[in-house]
């Protein structure tokens, strides 16, 4: 009896996967379409074929361009049959077949017909394939038509007009923005959809014209919209045009308007004018409470989408004006149990934004159970949150340490395991209470890590924080049963570890070299070196010594440069008796091109070889100086600047200068372009007037002999200054040239030339071309081990700026230095900053700056500024730069 | 934010997956492997979740995605990170009550294939190219299911089979009133 019942299952299953396209293949369709062509069209058939088309194209098959213009040839065919159904279906094809602009020509005529036709049904979809398949020659015929069509009666036709227009806008912006009128009548229609296009196409024309939005917003706030999509609009327009008013004192223009639609009927509507109202620069809370009020009772919806929209905003809300959200934070928390996991994560995080010291250990004991149940990408935001809100509220370090201990027991990928070791390192960084216990949480991870990243990561960290806690021994154990335990990726970075430990802590010294001593019979080569280098370095032949200062940078200093560049270096160097010196390693990291605007595809015909590259890097600067003789014995490059334009775009000869530091020398290297075919240049120099440059003296300058037209060419000057002495001057630049007409059919110059010459803009030396931009991986650790010996602080007023950012960024530019950990973006609304700042100044010296920046009062920025270098007088320098602009 | 709601795709997907009809409107999805891609994902991000009685909702590779299920039929709707959500709740809705009504009392995947060019029709009614044409299930059904026949054709042009067809489209018609 079983095996009937089973037969009887399968016939079903056989039945659920039927299929009308089932075997369906493309050769086979495209041979059915064939039909179109029958005399007597059979308009189901031809629909039917259609579709399979379609189907075919939806679900990823592509047709060769011949297959595409052959059913496209016979689909213009269908434009005899009278069959509604059957030409809807043209006009489907006809736009994803999207046809050439050849192939367009065809059907135009039909669709023009169609446009003019009694059946409103025609006349909208012909006005969107025309739209959408054609370009803009053609769209001038059938402007006429198209402006009838906005203000056509049936709004079907008039919406597929606007909509039209809003695409063409970006094509054809000065045919479209004819249009104004019409479309203006159209934001009047009584139809729901034409206002809402209508009012999208008015701003789009418009959104250039301030003025003119602003008087749409408000004749438009003032009198009747009616669908919700268009109300939304008009939310938009509106804080548009508050974000650009910009009034600082009274009451907020429109405003009123915005608050009001918080009681408009439609959710959207409400909840596109509580997100604007959030979103207003500078939002005050009295502002602010009416829109929390609306989102707070979207948060107890039964819709999904309600919750997750408003608590999303509160979340962003909450970042700002944390106070203004507390009042949501019982509804809230029913919301960690939601359904909907996006939402739970997100109430999550407002909470733990919003939460103050005393409901940190109840909201821990919630997520502790929420934890175990979201994806990977959810706790990593919480993981997140929950850091901010640690160092937030560092007395509570112990039950946010033990949660993200206990959370990196569990089981998780690599993403959300780094978020979590991150957590923890920075807290350590930032909590010296939780250093120790910090510390051990690490350990312990490493024993049963299977991330190799994250391990080697753990034993760098620990090689630098462990000797600095009280009881530096407990660690060994478990860094050394990693060499026993790992593969040797972590095996090599234990061995560091080790001798980061025995470098520091001498009594440990005696141990570690036991242990290192070990290593030295691994398997691995690159584990037996470390070791062996360590026991050498340590001074490991038994004495116990005091650790040498050398010894500790090399240790733990920073390797200062860029990888790129030691790996180039390290490709150049040649095995000889010389050993390989790293500080010939160029520091900065730079590879601008040195000519930019190069007219594309414009090749000179027959000038034999091909212009040589423009060198592109550091290193290839310091090639080309050094080959010059003029300039072999200034030393070595201590700078290149990038390329300081001199010229308007599109002039005749286009030139831009590099600024060259040496110790002693300023070399300036003019690129020049020829853009004129009709003309070649002869002994190019540049007369360089140095008059408001005092310290400079120039010594020797290198003309280019000849410049043919759109082919670089360099002409050097040199200038020699005081030693160590970082002088600032202004330049002013005269181009001068033979210059000689060339014909342009034979491309052969004239014999006879005439001088001539050409202004060229000034150009500035200043004191940030004396510093290179290197930056350091952890600023904090640089900065302690420069120690407070030369350190300089001083407090400036930068008086009134535009914004704390704006202020930042000119201190940043004036000094010419390298931000460190993001510190260069400030927060928007904060009133204090600190940015971190690293570089190297002339004469190979170190220097590290902490800027803290503060608002008083409106608008005045005040700035205390503390550098720590290798050199007091560098400090000294630096404070000089500040204090003279 | 844009300064219009922009739909950046609408799919319509089986119980495993698979296409039944997909619209993209955004250069987000570059090629045919990025847009199958996105739907493998999106599909296994959300195919456990209870999204039945009412639409649900989440956050996708910096996209807003409402998404809905009926039977073997899983209705999704895709917008930016910075959209209004009720608005792609609107367009989903109006998608999904479209079909409903189109589809009649059987809104399961082997009728959606069966009435495929309708299901293509429709979502040409609701967005243009990113842009929301309309929202209204009962205005957009009713444009799809227009009577076949253009009034001026001649009555020699109908076979049976079109007369019937414009006889089925007719009943359709009227039960939507």
């Amino acid at each position: 009896m079983a095996q009937p019942l089973v037969k009887k299952d399968d016939d079903r299953d056989d039945e659920a996967e039927y299929s009308p396209f089932l075997g369906i293949e493309k050769g086979a369709v495209l041979q059915e379409a064939r039909v179109f062509n029958d005399p007597q069209l059979d308009p189901r058939r031809c629909s039917q074929v259609i579709t399979k088309l379609l189907y075919l194209l939806n679900q990823g098959d592509s047709f060769t361009k011949v297959e595409a213009t052959e059913v496209f040839f016979s689909v213009t065919k269908l434009f005899q049959s009278k069959d509604l159904g059957l030409r809807r279906m043209v006009y489907l094809i006809i736009k994803e077949l999207s046809p050439s602009a050849d192939e367009v020509i065809i059907v135009t005529s039909s669709l023009m017909k169609d446009m003019n036709s009694k059946t409103d049904m025609y006349r909208a979809n012909a006005i969107r394939v025309l739209c959408r398949i054609t370009d803009g020659t053609l769209l001038t015929q059938i402007e006429r038509y198209l402006k009838q069509a906005i203000v056509d009666k049936n709004p079907v036709v008039a919406s597929a007009a606007l909509v039209s227009g809003i695409h063409l806008l970006q094509t054809n912006p000065e045919i479209v923005k004819r249009w104004s009128n019409e479309v203006q009548e159209a934001v009047q229609s009584r139809a729901a959809l034409v206002q809402f296009h209508a009012l999208a196409l008015l701003q789009q024309i418009r959104q250039n014209d301030r003025l003119a939005v602003s008087k749409l917003v408000t004749s438009l706030t003032r009198g009747t919209v009616r669908s919700p999509l268009a109300q939304c609009l008009l939310i938009r327009y509106t804080s548009q045009v508050i974000r650009e008013s910009n009034t600082q004192t009274g009451d907020r223009p429109f405003y009123d308007f915005l608050e009001s639609c918080l009681r408009h009927k439609a959710e959207m509507v409400i909840f596109e004018a509580a997100r604007a109202i959030t979103e207003l620069s500078g939002v005050t809370s009295r502002e602010l409470t009416p829109a929390i009020t609306v989102l707070q009772l979207f948060l107890s919806s039964s819709k999904p989408v309600l919750r997750f929209a408003a608590v999303r905003t509160l979340n962003k809300v909450a970042l700002t004006h944390p106070m203004a959200v507390t009042n949501c934070n019982i509804d809230m928390e029913s919301l960690i149990s939601d359904q909907n996991r996006s939402i739970a994560t997100l109430a999550i995080t407002t909470l733990l934004k919003t939460g103050n010291e005393s409901s940190v250990d109840r909201l821990m004991k919630q997520i502790t159970n929420f934890m175990s149940d979201i994806a990977d990408e959810f706790k990593i935001v919480v993981v997140e949150a929950i850091r901010s809100l640690c160092l937030k509220f560092p007395l509570k370090y112990r039950s946010l340490m033990n949660f993200l201990s206990n959370i990196l027991r569990e089981e998780g990928g690599f993403e959300y395991k780094k978020a979590i070791v991150d957590s923890i390192v920075i807290l350590i960084r930032d909590i010296p209470e939780a250093k120790e216990s910090g510390l051990l949480h690490l350990c312990e991870f490493i024993e049963d890590c299977e991330f190799t990243y994250l391990s080697t990561q753990i034993l760098h960290f620990l090689g630098i924080e462990g000797p600095k806690t009280t009881d530096p021994s407990k660690y060994i154990r478990y860094i050394y049963n990693r060499v026993h335990l790992e593969n040797a990726t972590v095996r090599a970075a234990s061995v560091s570890t080790l001798a980061k430990f025995g470098a520091m802590v001498d009594a440990l010294k005696p141990r570690i070299f036991v242990l290192l001593r070990r290593c030295i019979f691994d398997s691995d080569d690159e584990v037996r070196d470390r070791a062996t280098l360590y026991l050498n370095t340590l001074g490991g032949d038994g004495e116990v010594v005091e650790t040498d200062k050398d010894v500790k940078i090399f240790l733990f200093g920073d390797l200062d440069i860029p990888l790129v560049n030691l790996e180039t270096s390290l490709k150049n160097y040649e095995p000889s008796e010389e050993p390989f010196d790293i500080d010939s390693v160029p520091k900065e990291v730079k590879s601008q091109p040195l000519v930019e605007k190069k007219a594309p595809g414009k090749k000179p015909a027959g000038l034999g070889a091909p212009p040589a590259g423009p060198p592109s890097t550091v290193d290839a600067y310091e090639r080309l100086l050094s080959s010059i003789p003029e300039f072999s014995n200034f030393g070595k490059l201590f700078k290149s600047s990038s390329p300081v334009e001199l010229t308007e775009a599109e002039t005749e000869y286009a030139v831009n200068v590099v600024k060259h530091i040496f110790d002693r020398h300023v070399v300036f290297q003019y690129n020049c372009i020829n853009t004129i075919p009709e003309q070649l240049l002869e002994n190019v120099s540049v007369i360089v007037d140095a008059s408001e440059a005092e310290d400079f003296t120039e010594v020797t300058s290198k003309p280019v002999r000849s410049l043919p037209y759109d082919t670089p060419g360099q002409t050097f000057v040199a200038f020699e200054k005081p030693d160590g002495i970082t002088a600032v001057g202004k330049f002013s630049n005269m181009l001068r040239f033979i210059v000689k007409e060339v014909d342009p059919s034979t491309g052969e110059a004239e014999e006879d030339g005439v001088e001539d010459e050409y202004q060229l803009e000034d150009l500035e030396v200043v004191a940030a071309d004396y510093m290179m931009k290197v930056g350091v991986s952890n600023f904090r650790n640089a900065w302690e081990s420069m120690g407070e010996d030369f350190e300089r602080v001083d407090e400036y007023g930068l008086g009134p700026r535009e914004s704390l950012a704006e202020a930042v960024s000119a201190v940043i530019n004036l000094l010419g230095m390298q931000p460190c950990e993001g510190t260069e973006a400030v927060a928007t609304n904060s009133r204090s900053h600190t940015c971190l700042l690293s570089g190297v100044f002339l004469g190979n010296v170190r220097v590290l700056v902490r800027l803290q920046f503060g608002i008083e009062g409106s608008r005045d920025v005040a700035m205390k500024l503390a550098v720590r270098s290798e050199d007091e007088a560098v400090g000294d320098a630096i404070h000089e730069i500040v204090s003279c602009s | 934010m844009d300064s219009f709601p922009v739909v950046k795709n609408i799919l319509l997907l089986d119980s495993e997956g698979k296409r039944v009809a997909v619209k993209y409107y955004s250069d987000d999805w570059p090629t045919n492997t990025a847009k199958l891609a996105f739907e493998k994902s999106l599909f296994a991000k959300t195919m456990k979740s209870n999204a039945r009685t009412e639409a649900e909702i989440t956050m996708f590779d910096s996209n807003i995605v409402l998404y809905k299920f009926v039977q073997d039929l899983h209705f999704y709707v895709t917008g930016g990170e910075d959209e209004n959500e009720l608005i792609l709740a609107a367009v989903l809705q109006g998608f999904f009550d479209s079909i409903s009504l189109l589809l009649r009392s059987n809104v399961d995947k082997r009728e959606a294939l069966e009435n495929l060019d309708l299901i293509f029709l429709c979502l040409d009614e609701i967005v243009e190219r990113g842009m929301i044409l309309e929202t209204d299930a009962n205005v957009i059904a009713g444009k799809v299911a227009v009577n076949s026949m253009d009034p001026s054709a001649p009555l020699s042009e109908q076979t049976i089979g079109q007369a019937l067809a414009t006889a089925r489209e007719h009943l359709t018609r009227t039960l939507f009133q």
